[in-house]
């Protein structure tokens, strides 16, 4: 009795103190920093250089919208998080903005009470084999050992997989990427699975690339994009339209390069909207007008920073793929600012 | 009668032994082909020896100390004609610092470095009592105050208005004491500094560094990393999990009930989860029971957990030391009619901690080694480093050069408290083995 006391009062004080926390946006401002959850290191995606400044397609992500709400893309506290602790940083409070190439699932957004805000990168779970095995399709993979990264949602896919076309595997579970890489290169296990864009970068860091075969089969959706917490829909509408800002900005042709030129004023009155020029967007979500021109200057436009990090020039080499514009046979496709 | 003598009448001028049982060849020959068993033996583990050398030399003998990247590395490998067996060094050259500060701001490197040199001379007169001037033992007591200071920054007067916690304290004990006696001037001096501390240190240190704002540039707890954040973590750990383990072990001995429940429950059930358990505890789930916005520093929290998963072992190995005291010691002590606490003091834990040194240096690197597991909260300690420098494109691919690094760091550590330990050991020996 006591005992069930002492919990509803804590319960109660737990929503109170839920309740006067609500407004993300204030507590940013406040802080002067977003603390944004990243992993603790993804090639490509977030990493931090020799002199800790964190680098990366996700993390360019957090430096928009920071540089969108405080206006300087180098106001942001970067909290490396692992694939165990990344939703609970989010719910606890945290983090203000999670971009940790976390896929968008049903359940991650229901049941776990999170709000994503867009997808910055379309991927799918693919296979790696050794040129040498002669396989050419993934359906020929009957009784391989595969390398998987354990707590991910690779791991329920391939079980999916091979469920649906009969065929058996033995799973070689392991933690890291970088575990992974040593045992698939010790031939502990035949097949090594994971999002394509992972293995794309792990290939690339091969002593011989070209003895390894990425196979065509893509067995998953893995959309790929920030996120934060349920009940905050101002601070979460600021994240989308951030990210969408970028998205918007390539198709409409807005790069770092000629963004000073534009905001001048152009005939395309969308342009003019997005960089404040025309209309009160940025009034709206709570910001000043520049917000969204802000935002493209801390990085480059979506296309910018998927060319500077994880593009072709890059040793990662992604094709745009269906990350391309829908102008391009893409999926990037932008509700319009109006 | 004739002078034949059948005894020697002058000495032998003593001979070389035979060239088979001295230097080199003797030496060998006693050690190592003594036998056709042995010569067997020696001639199989000295190919493997040479075996294994020599590929670890091999591949460590590799001049890519300049390189900027693992593709670097392998063009200079290619080059010198050994391709994909050469280390690539270029990483710690270019990661080094990173691996033993973390993200600690550049400019503010001294501070940290300072801390850990005043660690050394605040230690000096604990460990080598004997050898340096019984002076130092106030910078013993000041260094906690110091150290906090020191690694995070901020202002200097939240040290100080902890220490002042104990003066008041001290204080306190002194005026009670000749009022009203001893136990309720031990409550009083604990009530009041308690107080002081909850209350009153915050706003009076706030208002101080208003008037006076003598201080270093804070660093916040998410800058700390690489081999700084271990050794952070395993000073402070160590250090406060000696005290708490031993009040433990006394505590499991005492007649008193509620005492003696209490630290046997607490022991065993600290003994009985794994210290990830407590680390998960620590980092996700003390989010969520207390109220959004606090902001319990993630570093203490670890800190905390791991000195108590290191506190409730070290109770378990004094508690082996208290165990294997005769009888007669404790008789002893009562016998010349000293109290609990000066029987505990003078003869009975100088007599076990003496016992335990052995074991409780083990617990000691055991919970040096165990900071390690951080990483799997999302803290970079080398170890997550590792991975995060992997994350570099230019560095993808690079493993055995990094955790080598590493594994050379923690050795040189915690060999040299193994030596310490023997050295203490030998010290102490009193008895006549």
């Amino acid at each position: 009795m006591k005992k069930s006391v002492f919990l509803g009062a804590l319960t109660v004080a737990g929503l109170a103190a839920g309740a006067a926390a609500a407004g993300t946006l204030d507590d940013v401002k406040a802080r002067g920093k977003l603390n944004c959850g990243v992993t603790t290191g993804l090639v490509g995606f977030a990493a931090p250089d020799a002199n800790g400044h964190w680098e990366g397609f996700d993390v360019g992500v957090c430096r928009a919208v920071a540089a969108a709400v405080l206006g300087d893309p180098e106001a942001v506290e970067f909290v490396p998080t692992t694939g165990k602790t990344r939703f609970t940083a989010l719910a606890s409070g945290e983090v203000d903005l999670l971009a940790r190439n976390t896929t968008w699932t049903f359940s991650r957004d229901v049941d776990l009470k999170f709000e994503f805000v867009g997808v910055n990168y379309y991927d799918g779970q693919g296979f790696m084999v050794p040129k040498e095995l002669g396989v050419s399709s993934a359906k020929e993979l009957d009784g391989a050992t595969v390398c998987i990264q354990t707590g991910t949602t690779t791991e329920l896919n391939l079980a999916d997989f091979f469920r649906a076309n009969n065929i058996s595997y033995e799973p070689v579970p392991i933690e890291t990427n970088a575990e992974a890489q040593q045992q698939f290169l010790a031939g502990a296990c035949d097949v090594y699975t994971t999002d394509a864009s992972g293995l794309a970068a792990t290939r690339a860091t091969f002593e011989n690339p070209g003895d390894y075969v990425v196979l065509p089969e893509i067995i998953s959706k893995e959309p790929l994009g920030p996120l934060v917490r349920h009940g905050d829909a101002e601070w979460g509408d600021i994240a989308r339209w951030s990210l969408n800002a970028l998205i918007a900005a390539e198709e409409l042709g807005i790069t770092s390069a000629n963004i000073e030129e534009l905001s001048k004023g152009t005939n395309n009155p969308e342009i003019n909207r997005i960089l404040g020029t025309e209309g009160t967007l940025g009034e709206m979500l709570g910001l000043d007008k520049d917000w969204a021109k802000r935002a493209i200057l801390a990085g480059g436009n979506y296309g910018e920073l998927f060319e500077k990090n994880i593009g072709e020039a890059t040793p990662i080499g992604l094709a745009r793929g269906l990350n391309a514009q829908w102008t391009d046979g893409g999926l990037l496709y932008t509700p319009p600012f109006r | 009668m004739s002078d034949i003598s059948f005894v020697r009448t002058e000495m032998l001028p003593q001979q070389e032994p035979p060239a088979s049982s001295v230097g080199v060849i003797g030496w060998m020959r006693e050690n190592l082909f003594s036998g056709w068993f042995n010569s067997v033996l020696s001639v199989v583990s000295g190919l493997f020896i040479f075996y294994v050398v020599g590929s670890i030399l091999g591949w460590a003998w590799s001049p890519t100390w300049s390189a900027t990247s693992l593709n670097e590395c392998r063009e200079i490998g290619a080059a010198l004609g050994h391709e994909g067996h050469g280390a690539c060094w270029g990483v710690i050259r270019d990661r080094w610092v990173q691996l033993i500060f973390g993200f600690y701001p550049p400019e503010s490197y001294w501070r940290p470095i300072l801390a850990f040199i005043l660690l050394a001379v605040a230690l000096a007169p604990v460990l080598f009592a004997d050898k340096v001037s019984g002076k130092l033992i106030y910078l013993t007591a000041a260094y906690p105050f110091i150290m906090p200071f020191l690694l995070w920054g901020g202002t200097i007067w939240g040290p100080l208005a902890a220490a002042a916690g104990f003066a008041i304290g001290y204080f306190v004990y002194k005026a009670v004491d000749q009022a009203a006696g001893s136990l309720a001037a031990v409550i009083a001096a604990v009530v009041a500094a308690l107080i002081w501390w909850l209350f009153l240190a915050g706003p009076v240190s706030g208002g101080l560094a208003g008037i006076l704002p003598i201080g270093v540039e804070p660093v916040d707890s998410r800058n700390f990393g690489g081999m700084m954040l271990s050794i952070t973590i395993g000073v402070v750990a160590i250090a406060c999990s000696l005290p708490i383990g031993i009040v433990l072990a006394l505590g499991r001995q005492s007649d008193l009930l509620i005492v003696k429940a209490l630290c046997v429950g607490f022991i065993e059930f600290i003994r009985g989860v794994p210290l990830i358990t407590l680390l998960f505890v620590a980092s996700t789930l003390l989010n969520i029971f207390m109220p959004p916005g606090t902001n319990f520093d993630i570093i203490m929290r670890v800190i905390i957990m791991a000195t108590l998963f290191s506190s409730a072992y070290m109770a378990e190995v004094i508690r082996g030391g208290l165990a294997a005291l005769p009888k007669g010691q404790y008789e002893g002590a009562d016998s010349l009619g000293l109290n609990y606490w000066q029987s505990q003091r003078l003869i009975i834990m100088p007599q076990a901690l003496k016992i335990s040194i052995p074991g409780i240096v083990s617990t000691f690197i055991g919970l040096f080694k165990d900071t390690t597991l951080v990483s799997v909260i999302g803290l970079l300690d080398p170890l997550g480093l590792s991975n995060a420098i992997r994350a570099d494109a230019d560095w993808n691919g690079v493993v055995w050069e990094l955790y080598g690094f590493i594994a050379l760091m923690f050795f040189v550590f915690c060999f040299s408290m193994s030596r310490y330990s023997m050295y203490l050991e030998r010290k102490l020996r009193t008895d006549h083995r």
